[in-house]
């Protein structure tokens, strides 16, 4: 019996090495994917998955490099012509119907993604400053501004260029069914399953390097297990958000190579400064209401910073996936602040302070967060629970589904709540414009500053860099807004996530700050 | 006949009713669409544009009447999501969870009922009783761990079968069926058999108890002293007696398995209609949830009126009607 269960077994082996290597003669590469792509209609969602599909199909205007870094993509190069105006020069590339790439097919783009409709995220936030155009040559468009806006061509960058062959306002839907999914990318859409897969084939009229890869497999595996074990298997060649705990076995699997870099993505807590008296998860240390809100006072806010040990949370919590940080950005990002490092845990220091503030018994305070929305979102906030019962806090913690966690947290219910920002411009003027900006729904800002922090002198830089067109100089004014603002502790810095994906054995993958999963960087090891 | 179909039907349309009311309630009260779609960055402006775009800005009644309106219809709305109308999109989804859920309970009949018949037949051999401690840990292990158990023995230490999706399909009456390919049924067969562990021992337990209790009847002893063969005894007058519990069973389980098949799908990665509407509650995609549920509503209605069809089949005692 063992014997013939012995042949069985070598039966299997031969077998599943037979397809191994016929997948990679045929040249398929199949992705796993960890999230749902909605649309194939790239104006339709601002959503990280789909934008992850989509740079397959079609191409933005500039693009970003695997280190976040802005380069060109269908424009060779752009410039200022003056403080309102911006020149693009389209480089020549073909749609994948034969159509030829002018400049009148940026302008059709950039006119389509406000009139895209039932968008539950639309676009216009990256088109919205563009005011006017004016086509210069078949291959050179300027677009105008109605103010100086320096963060124009890093908005573009979102951007995917149509060709206007597809006509007045092409539905949403003709894109899912393939009809309308024409790009100048460096695959061609064969079939899109919503939920499943998208397959594509090469395009074999790229206008840059060919991919590797000819037939590329882009399919949705939600389950953190699922995704792990269809790597394991053989079933895909590359996954992306590799969960934390396959991470320490994985690392060890020589089946296995891992590849991952420190992303833009950082979670911290807020803090409530919305409230001036009593808060609803705040009280004393013996249950008593607060007569004011404590997180008014920058030593309680620091203390309680000081009171968590960030290296613990990622040794332990999150097995070494994330890097302690002081600030939105990951280190070597434009307007990255070099000496803005981590607070330090300082238990004894925050005791102290607690106590100057008037608070030598601690208090007792509820930590909300979500946990279904980043990586070990529950996790964490237990572990900054048991940090804090240690100088004295008394800290109980209620995490959410996100779905209702987002909404109360948007109604300034909680007192101190863990989020997660994603910097997707990849500079400092994003998170200080949504996060900390005083809220000002007439100009646009603090949209997401959901602790209503507020602080005039920081707004002043804000404005000031927002109006400076020379990018050093920018630069400056940036690093100096955010050096105050983060010195001022209105939320608690906790770490960067890294992006991490694991291939099969013998390929490789650039590992992306930007979360985007693409065929195109997926290589056979040399 | 005909009046009892009709108060069921009158039945269904008030359950229906009510269930689109506690969706649309509970949706509200757990929170707004809008906060989970819409991009991060997006600036309070753009936030009121798609509130105005949606309708959430109208009272809740209003948009409930609006969407009762568009119902009488026949359109159950679009998806917020997707920006696709939720019926089409269920039913681009319902083929890949009809045939796992039927092969599904047809591997819990195929399996089930032998095996019970058996172990009730001989309930002291070492077998039966092996089936037994076997059907308890059909009961009582966790989906979502036996189908990651199957998938690292048979998918990943010996590769025999692939770990997740659907695999090839092929064409038939216009829908994409995987059944047809043998790809698509090597896809099929773990996820149908780890959906099916838990059927089959309800199954073989409801078999196995029937059995040994119909055994000692009088019908049975004189069905033996009439001299009839054990094979006749056994699959005429124990088995269909047997099968009227057996049979509500299976069909109220084919309903909650198509209904609720979102473990397995999600474990598998099969892509069904279960992980939409879980992805569709994540999201409170509220039109996908109602459109679901009415169906899933009318689904198991169906349901009890074909399983109440067959009890007058097989036991010519039961009436559907009691005279007035």
């Amino acid at each position: 019996m063992p014997g013939r269960f012995g042949s069985f077994l070598r039966v299997g082996t031969v077998l599943a090495s037979v397809a191994a290597s016929g997948t990679a003669w045929a040249q398929d590469l199949a992705i796993a994917s960890s999230a749902p792509v909605t649309s194939i209609d790239p104006h339709y969602h601002t959503l990280g998955p789909n934008a992850s599909a989509h740079v397959h199909l079609y191409d933005r205007l500039l693009e970003r490099d695997a280190s976040g870094k802005l380069g060109p993509r269908l424009a060779v190069s752009w410039k200022l012509i003056d403080d309102l105006t911006w020149e693009f020069k389209l480089r020549p590339a073909k749609f994948h119907n034969g159509a030829t790439l002018s400049a009148e097919d940026v302008a059709y783009s950039i006119a389509r993604v406000p009139k895209v409709k039932n968008s539950p995220a639309s676009f216009q936030i990256y088109t919205r400053a563009v005011v006017g155009h004016e086509i210069i040559d078949p291959l050179t468009i300027r677009l105008k501004t109605a103010t100086p806006y320096p963060l124009l061509p890093i908005d573009l960058s979102q951007i995917f260029i149509l060709p206007r062959s597809l006509g007045d306002e092409p539905a949403t839907e003709d894109f899912n069914n393939g009809k309308n999914a024409i790009g100048t990318g460096p695959y061609r859409f064969v079939s899109y399953k919503p939920g499943d897969r998208i397959e594509m084939e090469r395009n074999e009229d790229f206008w840059g390097t060919k991919p590797h890869w000819k037939k590329v497999n882009y399919r949705i595996i939600s389950n953190d297990g699922a995704r792990t074990a269809s790597l394991l298997s053989g079933d895909v060649g590359i996954i992306e958000f590799v969960p934390p705990q396959d991470l320490p076995n994985l690392r060890k699997d020589p089946r296995v190579t891992i590849s991952e870099v420190v992303s833009n993505r950082s979670i911290f807590l807020w803090y409530d400064h919305s409230r001036t008296g009593a808060m609803p998860f705040v009280t004393g240390p013996n249950g008593e209401a607060l007569e004011k809100n404590p997180f008014k006072d920058r030593r309680v806010r620091l203390a309680l910073s000081l009171a968590i040990n960030r290296q613990g949370i990622v040794d332990r919590v999150m097995e070494n996936s994330a890097v302690p940080t002081g600030q939105y950005l990951r280190p070597g990002a434009f307007t990255y602040v070099p000496d803005l490092k981590p607070h330090p845990y300082e238990p004894e220091k925050a005791k102290a302070l607690l106590k100057e503030a008037g608070f030598p018994n601690g208090m007792r305070i509820t930590i909300h967060g979500p946990n279904d929305r980043y990586v070990n979102d529950a996790k964490i906030i237990q572990a900054v629970a048991q940090m804090w019962q240690r100088i004295g806090v008394q800290t109980t913690v209620e995490a959410l589904p996100w779905s209702n966690f987002i909404a109360r947290s948007g109604k300034q219910e909680f007192s101190v709540f863990l989020l997660g920002w994603g910097v997707s411009s990849g500079e400092g003027l994003n998170p200080l414009r949504a996060q900390i900006a005083t809220w000002n729904p007439q100009r646009g800002l603090g949209t997401a500053n959901r602790g209503r922090y507020s602080n005039p002198a920081v707004d002043t830089l804000i404005d000031q860099a927002m109006a400076t067109m020379d990018d050093g100089a920018r630069e400056k004014l940036v690093q100096q807004a955010m050096r105050m603002a983060m010195e001022d502790v209105p939320v608690i810095q906790l770490h960067l996530q890294k992006n991490i994906w694991a291939t099969r054995k013998g390929l490789t993958y650039e590992a992306r700050v930007d979360e985007q999963t693409e065929a195109m960087g997926v290589q056979p090891a040399k | 006949m005909f009046t009892w179909m009709i108060r069921r039907l009158i039945q269904a349309c008030f359950v229906v009713l009510a269930m689109t009311v506690i969706v649309f309630i509970g949706v509200h009260v757990i929170g707004n669409p809008v906060d989970i779609l819409i991009s991060p960055e997006a600036d309070q402006a753009e936030r009121a544009r798609i509130i105005t775009e949606m309708g959430f800005d109208r009272p809740l009644w209003e948009q409930y009447f609006i969407f009762v309106k568009d119902a009488l219809q026949g359109n159950l709305g679009r998806s917020f999501v997707f920006n696709e109308p939720a019926l089409k999109l269920i039913a681009g989804r319902m083929p890949a969870t009809l045939e796992l859920a039927v092969t599904a309970v047809l591997f819990s009949i195929c399996f089930g009922v032998p095996l019970g018949l058996y172990a009730g037949l001989k309930p002291d051999s070492p077998v039966s009783r092996t089936i037994m401690a076997g059907s308890i840990l059909g009961f009582s292990l966790p989906t979502f761990w036996v189908g990651l158990m199957l998938i690292m023995v048979f998918a990943v230490q010996l590769g025999w079968l692939p770990s997740t999706g659907r695999g090839e399909t092929a064409e038939l009456f216009g829908i994409q069926w995987s059944f047809l390919t043998w790809d698509g049924l090597r896809h099929m067969f773990m996820p149908a058999l780890n959906l099916s562990l838990f059927n089959i021992s309800l199954v073989l337990r409801l078999t196995r108890a029937g059995v040994r209790e119909t055994l000692p009847m009088d019908y049975i002893k004189f069905a033996r002293a009439k001299g009839l063969s054990p094979k006749r005894v056994i699959f005429v007058h124990v088995l269909k007696n047997i099968m009227i519990p057996v049979v509500t069973v299976v069909g109220l389980e084919l309903g909650s398995t198509i209904a609720f098949a979102v473990v397995t799908e999600s474990v598998f990665a099969w892509p069904g209609m279960g992980k939409l509407i879980i992805d569709s509650i994540n999201v409170l995609d509220r039109p996908v949830i109602v459109a679901y549920l009415m169906m899933i509503v009318l689904l198991f209605i169906t349901i009890n009126l074909i399983v109440d069809i067959l009890y007058t089949v097989l036991d010519p005692r039961v009436r559907l009607e009691t005279k007035a």
